[in-house]
């Protein structure tokens, strides 16, 4: 599930840019030491593969929908951590840009979901320790079923967050999370099951394939350590933002309160007042807070100079047609 | 001493999985020979090319390019000697445009900015491909991959060429303005193909693999003749040395 | 998500617009992801009735596809694509929010509505601005700007990278779909048939994978990928740059709509 950039406050917005990009560098600062460079043409086409395996819809028995690779756990395994995070942003990056998937200032969050949280906290910390030291089957399979669950279950858990942060919708934290950690739940089980029948196939087809062990880019500390800050770091936007609904916003705010808007402003404010009180039908209804009021009060003109700007839009669009045309 | 010899003395290659795909191949091909290799499936053709650039190493037996073996240490200098074009474009070209994938060799080798334009342009414009320079590789067709791949190997200004199957999958008139190009160039060329007629066309010489071994080894209008040769090869006659079906006349 | 073979040959297309010749073309791609990027943060700046403040910012993504010849029908439909996943996570505002907030004439207008609209609002502008800049700038164009403007390096090459085999692999993917079709008789894809259909696929990814890499090696590389550098950033793309920087600054302080609109009904009273 991606996020949008209309989903998200700049703030939210560029707190995750910031981690993301910084676990980008990181990360590719570390494939980059690889000796001979092998992985960076392979995490390239695997990619290119999960959108290309993206294709292959399936049927799920008995819910009549159908499903398909995510990948950012099977890419997790792989590649290992490092190279499967630039994969997996790599992709975001392309959707972003190509598809208008999320945009630009929400790639952080997804990136953040989508790409960190598999990677570098369900990859080390649920399928490695359970997959680790043994070739018995149950074993494989639950490390892959659980790992899968556990990525989904915390990209979703990110997606809450990030979005009741934001507050531009109007969903409750506790009533969100109760609806999108359960069908995540159904999507990790599917999405578990596709990464271990293609892991399956990969061991028969090609048992010699030496990375499929995943190389061990993260110690477990290293693992710990990441996802302590991760946690950290949700906790400190959480309690930034509960202090401030929205730092820039509130920023912009008095910015525009203290200079950009002249003492001309109160003048058409007063005006304004008195043509709403002559237009409105319904003069009895409450306002939610002065800041709310003074925009509601504004509702005409806001109507009428919001039709207007968009014929000044459409017009200057209009004439900027003619001229290249002309030329 | 020309760095422009490429020798194999008992050069055999056995796969990890047991398979010995090469068993004492011995050859020496001189400056601005034009060589051709043949054989069936499987014989054994990829491997050996495989081997000219150290992609792979021999198992026993050595290589020379000019004077100097190919071992680790010398690789870096045999890759500039030797341009090796892959059979499949698509994974010879993996930059976005084609500008940046001839930019790639040269990059590697550390030159200036300015060098490096230079000889994109030259190795674009040689190929007949210079309005290709910004299109991203998807948008072209398979004669244009084809001579792009081919430029991304001659910005490194290589001695010796070594082609894959140049004319797979291209239409007659690609195949031609390619056979055109490639006439054109004093490189030393070693070419693998199932094209008999391009061998007949480019190469004076011809090496037959079979089942991993030269059977043989001379001119190519010699081993084109030599029936039983070929059909122990399993290869045919290229089509302009057929008999006319009409006549049966040789035209 | 079937009809994604489409999606990709829109790719396509978009790439070819993006290597047209016009000024906003020849523009540095550092002048235009930045000012995008600018655009996305104004943008989601607004709080969440903002509606009429949103409507200047339509400007930008209009103005740059009519300069750089982004078909408008074609703008539209990328857009809509987009839409779904948004309008979901919102189309229960107005459910929840029903205070009324505004009174158009006869028409009350609750909170849920307004906040609906303004989300609807911005994932429309933000979503056209990233379809116009690859669009006028070209995939390639994009990485280059983020290398230079400090992505690391391995990473600009890995989008690239995926730019370019995605095209080869979503064309195996739908050769693979279509032969299993035929042989099909109707009956739907299981997850069990899935393993070894997508497996193939990734063999041949991963054979790819090792032939590129040694048709890199072939060509002197040495595990660090250099770039050529194109030609920097000039006047014109600081003018540009620096003018919707202001225009979005302008805008984000100024609400323009309801300025107009108070002249034009403050003139009627």
């Amino acid at each position: 599930m991606h996020m949008a950039d209309a989903l998200i406050s700049p703030a939210v917005g560029g707190i995750f840019w910031s981690a993301s990009m910084t676990a980008v560098a990181r990360s590719s600062r570390k494939v980059q030491q690889d000796l001979d460079g092998s992985r960076i043409p392979l995490m390239g086409v695997l990619a290119a593969f999960v959108f290309a395996a993206q294709m292959i819809n399936f049927s799920i028995p008995g819910t009549g929908s159908s499903g398909h690779l995510g990948g950012s756990l099977l890419l997790a395994i792989l590649l290992g951590p490092d190279a499967a995070l630039l994969a997996i942003a790599s992709v975001l990056v392309v959707q972003a840009l190509f598809f208008a998937d999320g945009g630009l200032l929400a790639l952080g969050c997804n990136i953040f979901n989508l790409g960190f949280l598999p990677a570098f906290v369900a990859y080390p910390l649920v399928y490695r320790p359970l997959a680790a030291g043994s070739d018995g089957r149950l074993r494989q399979t639950l490390a892959v079923l659980l790992g899968a669950l556990a990525a989904l279950q915390l990209g979703a858990f990110g997606v809450v967050l990030e979005t009741v942060l934001s507050g531009r919708t109007d969903l409750p934290f506790r009533g969100f999370l109760l609806v999108m950690q359960p069908i995540h739940l159904a999507i990790g089980v599917v999405e578990g099951m596709v990464t271990l029948a293609l892991l399956t196939f990969l061991r028969k087809a090609r048992p010699e394939l030496p990375q499929l062990a995943g190389p061990g880019g993260v110690t477990r500390r290293a693992a710990v350590a990441l996802g302590l800050l991760a946690l950290l770091l949700g906790g400190w936007v959480a309690w930034y933002a509960s202090k401030h609904p929205d730092g820039l916003e509130w920023a912009i705010q008095r910015i525009a309160g203290q200079q950009a808007l002249p003492p001309a402003v109160g003048g058409w404010h007063g005006r304004l007042a008195q043509v709403q009180a002559g237009t409105a039908v319904l003069p009895d209804y409450h306002f939610r807070g002065s800041r709310e009021g003074s925009r509601a009060a504004t509702s005409l003109a806001g109507v009428a100079g919001g039709l207007l700007t968009l014929l000044l839009v459409a017009g200057t669009g209009w004439i900027l047609h003619l001229r290249k045309r002309r030329t | 001493m020309s760095h422009h010899i490429v020798e194999a003395i008992d050069l055999c290659h056995c796969y990890g999985d047991g398979t010995q795909a090469l068993t004492n191949i011995t050859f020496r091909i001189h400056h601005g020979e034009s060589v051709a290799l043949v054989g069936a499936n499987g014989a054994g053709k990829s491997t050996l090319l495989q081997h000219l650039n150290g992609v792979l190493l021999p198992t026993s037996g050595t290589i020379r390019i000019g004077e100097v073996p190919l071992v680790k240490e010398t690789l870096r200098d045999i890759r500039r000697t030797v341009g090796m074009v892959f059979q499949d474009p698509d994974d010879q070209l993996f930059s976005p445009t084609i500008g940046q994938d001839v930019a790639f060799g040269p990059l590697n080798m550390g030159l200036p900015p300015a060098d490096v334009a230079a000889r994109v342009h030259e190795a674009l414009e040689r190929m007949e491909a210079l309005h290709l320079k910004d299109k991203p590789v998807y948008r072209l067709s398979a004669g244009e991959k084809r001579r792009a791949a081919i430029a991304t190997v001659l910005s490194m200004t290589p001695d010796i060429l070594v082609l894959d199957e140049p004319t797979s999958g291209l239409d007659p008139r690609a195949r031609r303005q390619l056979l055109g190009l490639l006439k054109a160039f004093r490189h030393t060329k070693i070419i693998a193909t199932h094209d008999l007629d391009l061998v007949l066309e480019l190469c004076p010489r011809t090496l037959v693999l079979h089942e991993g071994r030269v059977k043989a080894d001379g001119s190519t209008r010699e081993i084109f003749a030599d029936q039983a040769l070929l059909t122990a090869c399993h290869l045919e006659k290229p089509l302009t040395m057929q008999g006319c079906p009409k006549c049966g006349g040789i035209p | 998500m079937a009809n994604l073979g489409d999606r990709f040959r829109d790719l396509g297309r978009m790439d070819t617009m993006g290597s047209r010749e016009s000024g906003l073309h020849r523009l540095d791609p550092r002048a235009k992801v930045l000012a995008t990027a600018a655009f996305a943060l104004a943008v989601s700046s607004f709080g969440r009735y903002e509606v009429a403040g949103l409507l200047p910012f339509m400007a930008f993504p209009v103005s740059l596809a009519i300069l750089g010849e982004v078909p408008g029908g074609y703008l539209l439909k990328r857009i809509g694509l987009a839409l779904p996943f948004v309008l979901l996570l919102g189309v229960l505002n107005p459910v929840l929010d029903r205070e009324v907030l505004l009174q158009v004439g006869p028409l009350p207008i609750t909170g849920g509505w307004l906040s609906f609209l303004s989300m609807a609002l911005k994932l429309v502008l933000t979503a056209a601005s990233a379809v116009v800049l690859v669009a006028i700038t070209s995939m390639d164009g994009v990485c280059q700007a983020l290398e230079r403007l400090g992505m690391p390096q391995v990473f600009v090459v890995q989008i690239g990278f995926l730019h370019r085999y995605t095209f080869v692999l979503v064309e195996e993917a739908a050769r693979m779909l279509r032969a299993r079709e035929l042989r099909s008789n109707g009956h739907d894809l299981t997850h069990r048939e899935f393993g070894p259909l997508a497996g193939h696929l990734l063999l041949r990814t991963w054979d790819r994978a090792q032939r590129i890499h040694q048709a890199m090696l072939a060509r002197g590389f040495e595990g660090e990928v250099h770039l050529l550098r194109r030609p920097s950033f000039g006047l014109q793309d600081a003018l540009f740059l620096g003018a919707w920087c202001v225009a979005f600054l302008v805008l984000r302080l100024v609400n323009l709509p309801l300025l107009m609109g108070t002249l034009v009904s403050g003139g009627a009273q």
